[in-house]
């Protein structure tokens, strides 16, 4: 393929994806408010559009016609500067994980994913790094303490679960023998999920994606009855949707990383037995790809509206003294299995 | 090779573009009108106290230099993770040996850490 081909090609995956993203990410907040009020006995929002599905939108619109206010004491270029980065990473990191198998559609062989380069979990692990940035920068930028106060904890808190998230990892590396995430799907299949063949791992980089992600029982750093909004108090109107935007947009990049590494990313156990023809076949792999990742959002916000937060300095501890040893012993585990069935 | 990060590049030139054009649009859209209350810093509705950027003692330096240490020995375990099982076929058990003490060493430097109190919080 020359390298036009591979440009025509790729915008029309990055149209595809980030329509997915945008939409998934709206209504996944809708989803969010929809289970909470179900969780808590409310009806939730059913006021725009029919039972409330226009109400991303309505959200969207007026938060475009709010004022942008900076405030006096913050650094500008800085504090605009954040949400970008924030989005920017969001967007991004989706670049590497495959939604399906290759499938042949007008004459090319394409891969169901935006960029397949050979050290795609690295990517993502250095852009999950460069988003503590973002929060960082939002936080001192803003001139506010509880800003100050949320960036501090949330950067804190990210860099101690990145080390067990890391060591996970590495578990998964041992079976796959590569960084391609298309590897890491292929290395799985039947049964062999990683989520069954090291449930440690599994556990450790789940709790780990929930902390890296800032959501409930981890979300320190906005804890909204001690420090108002956390990073982004001082932030409105579209810079918050950004930050908004950005949150979600993790929370999906989370768990569609979490399906590649652990569940079997779009494979179906023994679909390659029924005899059905390739397309239909592929359909189904994509189509439970989408379930898996569904489910495991649902758990994230079903986790969220039935845990109470942690204290600090018991997610401190739960980091490095539990996540990081039992991470440590998921590689050890993994290599002894390795060793033994090799 | 290189070819495959051209999508990439795509991919992060479309989100900067995207994102820009979100963050600059409240200007376009939003009415400006600021004032002095409006454009304070938020303290609960009370005049702000000091200012933000003033020294204080925090333990969390001591958190990022621990994170620096053990992310390198993250790097360090990597590459012998992707290549365990073809070493393993050619070298044997002392593959897996050789990485066990090199934890072992590393996590003495944890135990360390750990019952000097670096992981408590007061």
């Amino acid at each position: 393929m020359g390298i036009l081909e591979i440009i025509i090609i790729t915008f029309v995956k990055i149209l595809i994806i980030v329509t997915m993203m945008l939409l998934s990410v709206s209504y996944l907040v809708y989803f969010e408010r929809k289970i909470s009020a179900w969780t808590q006995n409310r009806v939730g929002p059913n006021r725009v559009g029919y039972a409330g599905l226009l109400q991303p939108f309505a959200d969207v619109f007026k938060l475009l016609l709010k004022e942008d206010i900076v405030p006096d004491a913050a650094n500008k270029p800085i504090h605009t500067l954040a949400p970008i980065m924030a989005l920017v990473i969001a967007f991004g990191t989706y670049a590497v994980i495959p939604i399906g198998p290759a499938v042949e559609l007008f004459g090319y062989n394409i891969q169901l994913v935006v960029a397949d380069v050979n050290i795609g979990i690295l990517y993502v692990l250095a852009l999950t790094s460069i988003g503590v940035y973002a929060i960082t920068f939002s936080g001192w930028s803003s001139g506010s303490k509880y800003s100050l106060l949320g960036g501090v904890r949330s950067s804190a808190q990210m860099i101690s679960y990145e080390i067990s998230m890391g060591f996970s990892v590495a578990g998964v590396l041992l079976f796959s023998e590569s960084l391609r995430p298309l590897d890491i799907v292929a290395s799985q299949s039947g049964w062999m999920w990683n989520a069954i063949v090291q449930p440690i791992g599994f556990i450790t980089f789940v709790v780990s994606a929930f902390a890296e992600t800032n959501r409930l029982p981890f979300d320190l750093p906005e804890a909204e009855p001690e420090l108002v909004g956390g990073y982004h108090t001082e932030y409105s109107s579209m810079k918050f949707a950004a930050f908004f935007l950005a949150e979600y947009a993790n929370m999906i990049i989370a768990s569609a990383l979490i399906v590649t590494l652990y569940l079997g990313g779009w494979q179906v156990p023994y679909i390659e037995m029924a005899g059905l023809s390739a397309g239909l076949t592929a359909l189904i792999q994509v189509g439970a790809f989408f379930v898996k990742m569904g489910a495991l959002l649902f758990f994230f916000i079903w986790v969220r509206w039935s845990l109470p937060r942690f204290r600090y300095d018991q997610l401190m501890s739960l980091g490095w003294k539990v996540m990081f040893p039992l991470s440590l012993v998921n590689l050890i585990w993994v290599a002894v299995l390795v060793m033994l069935f090799n | 090779m290189l070819e495959s990060y051209i999508p990439i590049m795509l991919v992060l030139g479309f989100a900067v573009v995207f994102a820009m054009a979100a963050v600059f649009s409240s200007k376009l859209f939003g009415p400006q009108r600021p004032n002095p209350e409006k454009l304070s810093t938020y303290e609960s509705g009370v005049k702000p106290i000091g200012t933000t950027h003033e020294r204080v003692s925090i333990k969390y330096y001591l958190i990022a230099m621990l994170f620096i240490i053990f992310d390198i020995e993250v790097i360090f375990v990597y590459p012998w993770a992707v290549e365990f099982r073809q070493l393993f076929a050619e070298f044997g058990i002392s593959v897996f040996v050789s990485m066990f003490i090199f934890l072992v060493v590393f996590e003495l430097g944890f135990l360390y850490a750990y019952k000097k109190g670096g992981f408590d919080w007061d």
